[in-house]
C-alpha cells in the first residue's frame, strides 16, 4: 500500500514508464531538489503587460458601451417631447450592437489566454518527473486561491500559480504569502487594486469629483478580511473587525499598475501595467492596531510587519497545519498529525520544507484504512498519467475534462478554494461523469497495452483480487484500462 | 476430433471446402480497372455467444446443456432446420433468404486460451500467437488491392491494431459518445458492489440514469446510425472501401439474455442500414462479422456464459458464395464432443474462412492471400 500511497497521495499517479516509488524518503529528497520551478509548457505564456491589455481592451469597450448609453438615455429624455411631436421623423434609437461583438472578441482573448495557460497546467502535472512538487504546488496554489469567474482573474491565473506560487514553494510561509497576496491576481480578485484610504491623499483630492461621478471610491477591506480568515490565521481565532477593517487600512497603496480603477488607474509612475505596485497617493496614513499590536509603519511596509507577525502566530501554523492533513491525509485527520505539523511549523518559523518533511514522515500520514477520495482534478491527472496521454494528446479535451467532472481549473467560485473532503466530490452523478470520462479516455488507449500489466503496475501494491479479475475479464484492453482507473482503489489516495 | 461419434456430427455443406475443390487456376493479381469492391468487417469484441445467435435446435443435446438459454421463443429456422437464428435478426435472416447470408459455426482462430486481449490482439494481428504482429491482417489486404480499392477505414476512435501499418488508413467516429456502454457500467457496478461508500452512490446513479448501450441502445437506434454513418462514408467514388467496425457489449457473463436481445437487434440494424444505405453497391460488398471466441456451452450461476472457444461468424453481401446455407462441420454438444469438457470444439479456422471469403470476392488466389494476411509467423 505504501507504494502506491506514495505516488497517489503525495503524487500525481504513475505512468507507464515510471519505475515502483522504490524508497520514499529518498523519493520526497529527490523531488524536492530535482523541483524545475519554471518546465517548458510554461515557458511561452504571455507577459503580465499582455494580459493587463487584454482587461483593459475589454473594460475600455464597457465603458465606451456605457457612456454611449448615458448619451443616449440622456438624449432621449431631453428630447422626449419633440420625438412624441415628429414620431415619423425621428431618427431610429442608434443601436449599440456596434460595441457588442467587439465585446465579445476581447472576452474570447481573456477566454483564450486563461485556456492556454490551463493546459499548460495539465501539461506540466502530465509531464512532471517530481509529482510530488506538483501537488505541493497544487495545494499552496488552493490555498491562495484565485477564482476566474471573475472576469479580471481569467487571464491572471495562470500566471499566479506561474510566477507567484510555483517559485516560492520552496522558501518560507512567509515569502509565499507575500508572493500570493500581492499578485496581480489576488489584488483583483479579492479588490484590493481599487481599496483607498479614506484619509489618503488622492481621496483628499478627488473625493468630490468622485462623488459627483457617483463612483464609490475608499476602502474595500475584502483582502485583509481574507488574508486573516483563509491565508494565515483561520476563522474564529480571536481577530475583530475592527482588527480586519485597520488590516485594510494597513493594505491600502497596494494596487496593479493601469488596472487600478479610477484616477489611481493612471498613478502607475514607471510602473508596467499589470504588475504589483505600491501607490503612495492610495495609502492610508498613521499607525494601525491589529490584534493588541502597533504598527507605526510608514507606507508599504507597514503591512509588510503585519504579514510577517500574521505568519509567525501560532493560530496560522494550526490552521495550515490542519489544513495540509486535511488535504493530504484524511477528512477527519488524526490529531496527533495536525500537532506535529504545526510545532514543525513554529519551530522552523513557517519553513516549507521542513512541514513537508515532517508531512511525509510522519507514520500517521501513511493510514491506508481511511484513503482520501480523489477530487476530480487528482483523479484526471492520474487517470491521463496511468493511460500514458501526454505530449501528444487532444489538450482541448484534457482542460473540457476537468469542467465535464466539476472542476473547472481555477474557479472554485469562492476565495476558500475547492472542497477537499469526500463528500464534496463523491456524489452518484459525480461518479458517473468519472465513468463516462473514463471510457472516453480510454478510447484513446492503444490496442497493443496489457491492461493487466498497466493495472498492477499504476496500481502497485493496493491491487486487490477483485479489481485485477474484474481488469482481466475486460472485453478489451480499453475497457481494462477504465475498469483500471475506475477501480475503488485508483478513485481514492 | 476422433472421438467424435458421427451420428452426432452432421456435416454441412461446406462452401470453403467446395470452393477449394472446384477452383480452376485464378489469375493472381487483384482485378485491375472498374472494380468496385467493399468489404466491411465488424468485430464483436467481448465473445459473442455463437450459441444463442444461431441454436443448435436440432442438436439431441442441446436443451440439456443450455437449460433456461434454450429455451427462446422466436427466431427463423435455418440450414435444414438444424439451427434457429435468433428472432432479432430479422434484417439478417431476410438476407439469408436472399442467400445473401451464410453461417459459419464452431469457427476460432489459432488462439486457444480464453483472454480477450489476447484473443482480440490476434484475430486482429492474424498471428499464430498474440503480440506477434504490429501490423493487422486487414492492413495487409488493403496493401493488396488497387488504389480505389485498398482506401481503408475505421469508424472508431483510434486506428484499432486489425487496420494499422503501412497501408494508408483513416479513421473516423462521432465525437463525444455521450455515455458510457452498458456493459462497462454493468461492470464498474460489480467492481463498487463491496464498497461501502461507493456502492450506494452508484446504485443511485444508475436510478436516475437512462440506460443507454452502444450498439443495443435505444431500441437498435445507436446501430442504425453507425450502419447509416459506415454506407455514408462508403458511397460514392472516394468512398471507403475497406471499413471496419467495432461493437463491444458481447461478453453477457450474467443476465445474457436481455442484454442479447438489444446487443443483437443494434446489429441488426446495423446491418440494415448498411444494406440499404449502400443501394446498388450492396453487390459488390462482402460483409463479416466475427468475434474473438465463443462461449462456454453451459449456464453459468448468473443466468449467462463464460469465455469459450467455437464461435459464430456470420458472412454477407450481395454477391456471396454460398448464400442461404450453414456451412461448416458440427462437431455436436454431447460431454465428450465438448473442447475441453466446456467449449464448443472449433471445426474451421476463421484464418481460413476469412481468406476464401475474400479470395472469391477480391479474385485473388487463396493461398497467396491466406500466406499474405495470416502468416504462420
Amino acid at each position: 500500500m505504501r507504494q502506491y500511497l506514495a505516488a497517489n497521495r503525495f503524487g500525481l499517479g504513475l505512468r507507464p514508464g515510471d519505475g515502483p516509488v522504490g524508497d520514499v524518503t529518498r523519493w520526497f529528497a529527490t523531488q524536492w531538489d530535482g523541483f524545475d520551478p519554471s518546465p517548458p509548457a510554461l515557458a511561452n505564456l504571455p507577459g503580465r503587460s499582455q494580459l493587463a491589455n487584454a482587461v483593459l481592451q475589454l473594460r475600455d469597450l464597457q465603458q465606451e458601451s456605457r457612456a454611449q448609453r448615458r448619451n443616449r438615455d440622456d438624449g432621449d429624455m431631453a428630447n422626449d417631447g419633440a420625438m412624441r411631436a415628429n414620431a415619423a421623423d425621428a431618427p431610429a434609437a442608434p443601436p449599440r450592437p456596434a460595441a457588442i461583438p467587439e465585446q465579445r472578441a476581447a472576452r474570447r482573448v481573456l477566454r483564450d489566454i486563461y485556456a492556454g495557460a490551463a493546459q499548460a497546467r495539465v501539461q506540466t502535472a502530465l509531464d512532471s518527473d517530481t509529482p510530488f512538487m506538483e501537488r505541493w504546488v497544487h495545494f499552496w496554489s488552493n490555498h491562495f486561491a484565485v477564482s476566474v469567474d471573475k472576469i479580471a482573474c481569467l487571464p491572471f491565473a495562470g500566471d499566479f500559480e506561474f510566477r507567484a506560487i510555483r517559485p516560492n514553494v520552496r522558501g518560507s510561509f512567509l515569502n509565499l504569502l507575500r508572493a500570493a497576496v500581492f499578485h496581480p491576481a489576488m489584488l483583483l480578485f479579492l479588490d484590493q487594486a481599487q481599496s483607498v484610504g479614506p484619509d489618503s491623499p488622492l481621496l483628499a483630492r478627488y473625493a468630490s469629483r468622485a462623488r459627483q461621478n457617483g463612483r464609490q471610491l475608499g476602502l474595500n477591506e475584502n483582502l485583509a478580511r481574507e488574508i486573516m480568515e483563509l491565508h494565515t490565521l483561520g476563522v474564529r481565532s480571536g481577530y475583530s473587525q475592527a482588527d480586519v477593517t485597520a488590516f485594510a487600512r494597513a493594505l491600502t497603496g497596494h494596487s496593479v499598475a493601469g488596472l487600478a480603477r479610477g484616477p489611481a488607474r493612471r498613478l502607475s509612475g514607471g510602473t508596467a501595467a499589470g504588475d504589483h505596485i505600491f501607490i503612495d497617493a492610495l495609502h492610508q496614513p498613521g499607525e494601525q492596531r491589529i490584534m493588541g499590536r502597533l504598527y507605526a509603519q510608514n507606507g508599504a511596509a507597514q503591512a509588510d510587519a503585519i504579514l510577517s507577525d500574521l505568519a509567525s502566530h501560532p493560530a496560522t501554523a494550526r490552521h495550515i497545519a490542519h489544513k495540509l492533513a486535511v488535504h493530504f491525509v484524511a477528512d477527519d485527520p488524526p490529531p496527533t498529525l495536525v500537532q506535529k505539523l504545526a510545532d514543525a511549523f513554529g519551530a522552523s518559523g513557517g519553513d516549507l520544507t521542513t512541514l513537508a518533511r515532517t508531512l511525509t514522515s510522519a507514520p500517521e500520514a501513511w493510514a491506508a484504512t481511511a484513503p482520501k477520495f480523489k477530487t476530480p482534478w487528482d483523479w484526471g491527472i492520474s487517470a491521463m498519467r496511468a493511460l500514458g496521454i501526454g505530449q501528444n494528446s487532444n489538450m482541448r479535451l484534457n482542460i473540457g475534462l476537468f469542467d465535464q467532472l466539476g472542476q473547472t481549473i481555477w474557479r472554485p467560485g469562492s476565495p476558500a478554494g475547492f472542497a477537499d473532503a469526500a463528500a464534496n466530490w463523491a456524489g452518484p452523478a459525480a461518479l458517473a461523469d468519472r465513468v463516462d470520462a473514463a471510457e472516453r479516455l480510454c478510447a484513446l488507449v492503444p490496442a497493443g497495452v496489457d491492461p493487466n500489466a498497466r493495472a498492477a503496475q499504476i496500481l502497485a501494491d493496493a491491487i486487490d483480487g477483485a479489481t485485477s479479475s474484474a481488469i482481466a475479464r475486460a472485453d478489451s484492453a480499453q475497457q481494462g484500462m477504465a475498469l483500471t482507473i475506475l477501480s475503488p482503489i485508483f478513485l481514492r489516495r | 476430433m476422433q472421438n467424435l461419434s458421427t451420428n452426432r456430427r452432421q456435416i454441412l455443406r461446406s462452401a470453403a471446402i467446395l470452393g477449394l475443390m472446384g477452383s480452376v487456376p485464378r489469375i493472381a493479381f487483384a482485378a485491375g480497372a472498374a472494380s468496385d469492391k467493399r468489404f466491411v468487417f465488424i468485430l464483436q469484441r467481448g465473445a459473442a455467444d455463437g450459441l444463442s445467435l444461431l441454436a443448435p435446435v436440432g442438436d439431441p443435446d442441446f436443451a440439456r446443456q443450455r437449460g433456461a438459454l434454450a429455451e427462446v421463443a422466436g427466431g427463423t429456422l435455418v440450414g435444414g432446420s438444424m439451427f434457429r437464428l435468433h428472432g432479432a435478426l430479422t434484417n439478417v435472416a431476410a438476407l439469408y433468404d436472399a442467400r445473401q447470408a451464410r453461417f459459419q459455426h464452431a469457427v476460432a482462430t489459432r488462439y486457444r486460451d480464453r483472454s480477450h486481449f489476447d484473443g482480440q490482439n490476434l484475430i486482429e494481428g492474424g498471428g499464430a500467437r498474440p503480440y506477434a504482429h504490429v501490423d493487422g491482417w486487414m492492413n495487409r489486404l488493403a496493401a493488396m488491392l488497387p488504389a480505389p480499392e485498398a482506401s481503408a477505414l475505421a469508424i472508431t476512435q483510434a486506428v484499432p491494431l486489425i487496420l494499422r501499418g503501412a497501408a494508408p488508413v483513416s479513421s473516423y467516429a462521432p465525437t463525444r459518445l455521450p455515455q458510457a456502454s452498458d456493459d462497462l457500467l454493468a461492470r464498474v457496478g460489480a467492481l463498487y458492489a463491496d464498497d461501502a461508500m461507493l456502492h450506494p452512490l452508484w446504485e443511485e446513479a444508475m436510478q436516475t440514469r437512462a440506460m443507454v448501450g452502444d450498439l443495443g441502445g435505444d431500441m437498435g437506434r445507436n446501430g442504425a446510425q453507425l450502419g447509416e454513418l459506415a454506407a455514408t462514408l462508403m458511397a460514392g467514388a472516394d468512398g471507403a472501401r475497406i471499413v471496419m467496425l467495432e461493437s463491444g457489449g458481447w461478453d453477457t457473463h450474467s443476465g445474457q439474455q436481455g442484454r442479447l436481445n438489444a446487443q443483437l437487434r443494434g446489429i441488426d440494424a446495423l446491418i440494415g442500414a448498411l444494406h440499404s444505405g449502400l443501394g446498388d453497391a450492396w453487390r459488390d460488398t462482402l460483409v463479416i462479422i466475427a468475434t474473438e471466441f465463443g462461449r462456454t456451452v453451459a449456464v453459468n450461476g448468473t443466468g449467462g456464459t463464460d469465455h469459450g472457444t467455437g464461435a459464430l461468424t456470420m458472412l454477407l453481401g450481395g454477391n456471396l458464395a454460398g448464400g442461404g446455407s450453414v456451412t461448416g462441420d458440427w462437431p455436436g454438444l454431447g460431454n465428450g464432443a465438448l473442447y475441453q469438457g466446456r467449449d464448443l470444439m472449433p471445426t474451421a479456422a476463421l484464418e481460413t474462412l476469412i481468406s476464401d471469403a475474400l479470395s472469391h470476392h477480391y479474385d485473388i488466389d487463396l493461398q497467396r492471400l491466406y500466406s499474405r494476411l495470416f502468416p504462420a509467423d
